[in-house]
């Protein structure tokens, strides 16, 4: 399929600026010669080129006003497997994974080049319906943000929006997503009590119940795990296993352990940039770049 | 940088501690506090007790003076004042007797210095009569009469008599009052309608056509069924009037004048030192009841405050449905929709500065537009018949419909702002949530935003009406009337009458108080209206309190 042709003014300029000719030679490190303000490439492992993507970054910028947080991501996400975005706070993590359902529509300042492919649609189509495309997708946030109704309001919200009211498949969807955040057994004898009592660990699971109620295509975490105790990152974790081959997931976490455990591809992004990009076996045992190996095993970040 | 430097970079001192702990702060904000909530408590309780003392039956005392006159009264005051009149100052107590028999002596209340009194006693046989007119009467019971015939005689055999035929006789009266009033009003306005139908058929179809001989003809069979109606009625009001007329009571006052007083002039009398505290208690009840279901009497000052009750709920409650649905929907398109920038600055700007325009301007407002431009209007078409034959506005002057109308507006920045703040502290990540689950900004707004910014929205209402009902001055303009015989409420079609003016316990304040031809004698009804505005106000408030409370324990949870 042909790329979407964007033709609104700012994605016509080329974003990305070569570095003076007078200026001296980059850094051979390329984390510090990305911090010095060159450009680097990325390094993408030949696998990931061969699985089939379900959404395709394609050299996306972003702007929080004047300042750049996204340079020139490219990178297809395979479909219906787990993709770890990892890297160190502040790198724009947060910021790609609210650009793949629009979020950052919402933020004012926010303005984009590039463009993102959902199954070859393009995402940044002035013909996109946003709502629809939000649909298809699933996120949970950083932080818990339970709504203010009842648990069980809460997990069904999607299929209230889309007029759902029987109430044989709200229960069943409750309680199988109830199940799958592990929030089951801690929430069935208060289903109908204010979401906002439970506790941060408990919203955080409730939050990933109702980001997969709706069977959503791609699914977006991010560290969805930042709140929990082990146990019910366990779960969560065993939850992901679950939907690996039936979901694509993309999840931040910066968890080396939890990144590698449960991702079949890692991708290490530094400063709004992406620096390598693998499977994740590859890039915890044989990265390219040596930095990405001082990242992955704690020796820098 | 270095964290091994010599000098310690958090120095200790005295002072620095004493901030820190906030010891200071503590007293400071709790001052303010105490003197706040001291302020407040006082004021109620100062009106609480003098508007809640009003009815209750003070013993009734004979005043004997040095100069030979003896006076019968309620000591209702005491105070010091220093006497000028010597070359040396001093002070004398006096004390403020309540001796009514207005039309003898031409006062109501009069001071008597300690030094005029010779002796103060309470007689048994002291009564208190309260008068459909010319205010209180004080004085002993003589005899009753009916006609010539005199039924009892002396102190004890005239009160045991009057007891017993007294209320039967009220009853009588309060029903030829009520015929009088209600269904003789009932008759008019069937009269007038009626008329009006065929200025209407003139006005619509000329006078040839066959809708005026309808009209003609249908107002002259109403005309023949209210004459004979009226002469009904016109036989039942002379059968109560005539039961009533021959009796009368012989009062003798302090000073020993003889006083008759129909019996069906006296709407209650009692004789406070022989009651008990029970019987004090029952008079007690019975006025209450009398001021809050009776129509006034006497300009005001006496009475019931029926009609003013129910004009002010049902004027609050109009308001807050109008402006509530208002001021949320300007607040949401201000908050969730406009983009921010320098218009909405403005606008949000403007709405805080007409918190602050003079309420008066408003009651301009609603005089000059509400009701001489949409008020006449709606006349022009509606209610023309109305304008043309009686030159009436119905909906061209002031009127309930109005007065909330421009109350709403007055109160509308409150709402405004109060439901901008409730929505500004709905956090955005809850937008976000809704969003990412493929919810439309309408669905966010109504399942996310508006059930949690519900309690903060509640709290603007609340200040908003507790703001609109106590306000007198742009109500003056725009409906509310020293007196108002139809209630705005009633049982006839359509039960709600916005057209209609009505009375207003804040204004009924202003009235009594300040207005009446003797305000002295009606200050204990100001009070007590004060009391019942303030009662009125807490019972709407803490309806919505409640409410608030319970939307929040369902929507604002704690967690860490
Ligand atoms: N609304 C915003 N306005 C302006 N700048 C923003 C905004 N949101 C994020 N940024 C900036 O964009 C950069 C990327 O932020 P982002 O939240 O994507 O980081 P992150 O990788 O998710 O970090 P973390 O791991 O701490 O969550 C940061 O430098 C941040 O300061
Ligand atoms: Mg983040």
């Amino acid at each position: 399929m042909q790329p979407q042709i964007d033709n609104r003014p700012e994605n016509r300029v080329n974003a990305t600026i070569p570095p003076q000719q007078s200026t001296p030679p980059p850094p051979a490190d390329r984390l510090l010669a990305v911090a010095a303000g060159y450009e680097v490439p990325t390094e993408v492992h030949e696998q990931v080129l061969n699985e089939s993507p379900v959404l395709e970054i394609d050299r996306f910028n972003l702007w929080y006003g004047t300042k750049q947080a996204l340079h020139g991501i490219t990178m297809p996400i395979p479909d219906k497997k787990v993709t770890a975005l990892v890297g160190p706070s502040g790198c724009g993590k947060s910021t790609l994974l609210r650009s793949v359902n629009r979020l950052n529509d919402l933020v004012q300042s926010v303005r984009i080049t590039g463009d993102m492919r959902l199954n070859g649609d393009s995402i940044y189509d002035p013909r996109m319906d946003v709502i629809d495309l939000r649909k298809r997708m699933g996120m949970v946030f950083q932080k818990p943000n339970p709504f203010p109704m009842s648990i069980y309001e809460n997990v069904v919200y999607s299929l209230r929006i889309d007029g759902e009211n029987n109430r044989g498949v709200l229960d069943e969807v409750c309680e199988a997503s109830l199940r799958g955040a592990a929030l089951w057994d801690e929430a069935k004898d208060r289903l109908y009590d204010s979401a906002l009592g439970l506790s941060g660990g408990q919203q955080q699971r409730l939050c990933i119940a109702r980001a997969i109620a709706a069977e959503p295509e791609v699914l977006l975490l991010d560290e969805p795990c930042s709140a929990l105790d082990p146990i019910a990152t366990g779960k969560v974790e065993d939850l992901i296993q679950e939907l690996r081959g039936r979901y694509s997931v993309l999840i931040v976490t910066h968890n080396m352990q939890q990144a590698s455990r449960t991702s079949d591809y890692t991708a290490f992004m530094y400063l709004g940039r992406l620096i390598e990009y693998g499977p994740t076996t590859e890039i915890f045992t044989k990265p390219i770049l040596h930095e990405t190996e001082a990242y992955v095993t704690g020796r820098f970040g | 940088m270095s964290f091994n430097k010599q000098s310690p970079r958090r120095l200790r001192s005295a002072h620095s501690s004493l901030a820190a702990h906030g010891e200071a702060w503590v007293w400071l904000t709790g001052g303010s506090l105490a003197i706040a909530i001291g302020m407040i408590t006082g004021l109620l309780l100062f009106i609480t007790v003098r508007g809640a003392s009003t009815f209750w039956p003070a013993a009734m005392e004979l005043v004997e003076l040095t100069d030979g006159r003896r006076v019968l009264g309620e000591i209702t005051a005491r105070e010091e004042v220093i006497d000028q009149s010597d070359d040396v100052p001093k002070p004398i107590s006096r004390k403020l007797v309540r001796t009514a028999n207005f039309e003898i002596d031409g006062k109501h209340y009069e001071w008597f210095d300690q030094g005029e009194i010779l002796q103060i006693s309470l007689p048994e046989w002291a009564t208190a009569v309260e008068r459909l007119e010319g205010g209180r009467f004080h004085g002993f019971p003589l005899r009753l009469l009916e006609g010539d015939r005199i039924v009892a005689e002396g102190s004890a055999q005239t009160w045991q008599a009057f007891v017993a035929v007294h209320a039967a006789a009220r009853r009588r009266c309060c029903e030829a009052l009520r015929i009088d009033r209600h269904d003789r009003g009932v008759l008019q306005r069937e009269l007038r309608a009626a008329r009006l139908a065929v200025v209407q058929a003139d006005l619509d179809s000329g006078r040839e056509s066959s809708t005026f001989a309808a009209a003609v003809a249908s107002e002259q069979s109403v005309i023949k069924r209210t004459a004979s109606q009226s002469v009904v009625l016109d036989q039942k009001t002379a059968a109560l009037r005539n039961a009533n007329v021959a009796w009368r009571v012989e009062f003798a006052t302090a000073a020993g004048e003889k006083k008759m007083l129909a019996l069906d002039s006296i709407v209650r009398a009692w004789q406070p030192n022989r009651l008990s505290v029970l019987g004090k208690l029952g008079v007690y009840g019975a006025r209450w009841r009398e001021f809050l279901v009776d129509d006034p009497r006497e300009a005001n000052s006496a009475g019931g405050v029926f009609p003013a009750i129910l004009g002010t709920v049902a004027m609050t409650l109009i308001m807050s449905l109008l402006v509530a649905p208002f001021g949320v929907l300007a607040a949401l398109y201000l908050r969730e929709y406009a983009t921010r920038g320098p218009l909405t600055t403005a606008v949000r700007i403007a709405i805080n500065n007409l918190a602050g325009v003079p309420s008066i301007v408003y009651g301009a407002f609603g005089l000059g537009f509400f009701c001489y431009v949409l008020g006449a209007g709606i006349d022009d078409i509606f209610f023309q018949a109305s304008l043309v034959a009686d030159n009436q506005p119905t909906f061209g002057t002031g009127g309930l419909l109005w007065a909330s109308l421009t109350l709403a507006l007055l109160t509308l920045p409150v709402v405004i702002v109060a439901t901008e703040e409730a929505l500004s502290a709905v956090p955005n990540s809850m937008r976000e949530g809704s969003y990412a689950c493929g919810a439309g900004k309408w669905q966010t707004i109504r399942r996310i935003v508006l059930p949690r910014a519900l309690p903060g929205i509640m709290t603007g209402l609340i200040l908003a009406m507790a703001r609109g009902a106590g306000e007198v001055a742009p109500l003056m303009l725009v409906g509310v009337k020293k007196l108002a015989v139809d209630l705005p409420i009633d049982s006839r079609f359509p039960f709600v009458h916005p057209e209609r003016e009505f009375m207003h316990l804040a204004y009924l304040i202003y009235d009594v108080g300040f207005q009446s031809p003797n305000s002295q004698a009606a200050r204990p009804m100001v009070f007590t209206i004060t009391f019942l505005l303030i009662a009125i106000i807490v019972l709407l408030n803490g309806t919505a309190v409640w409410i608030r409370s319970r939307l929040q324990r369902r929507f604002i949870a704690q967690h860490f």
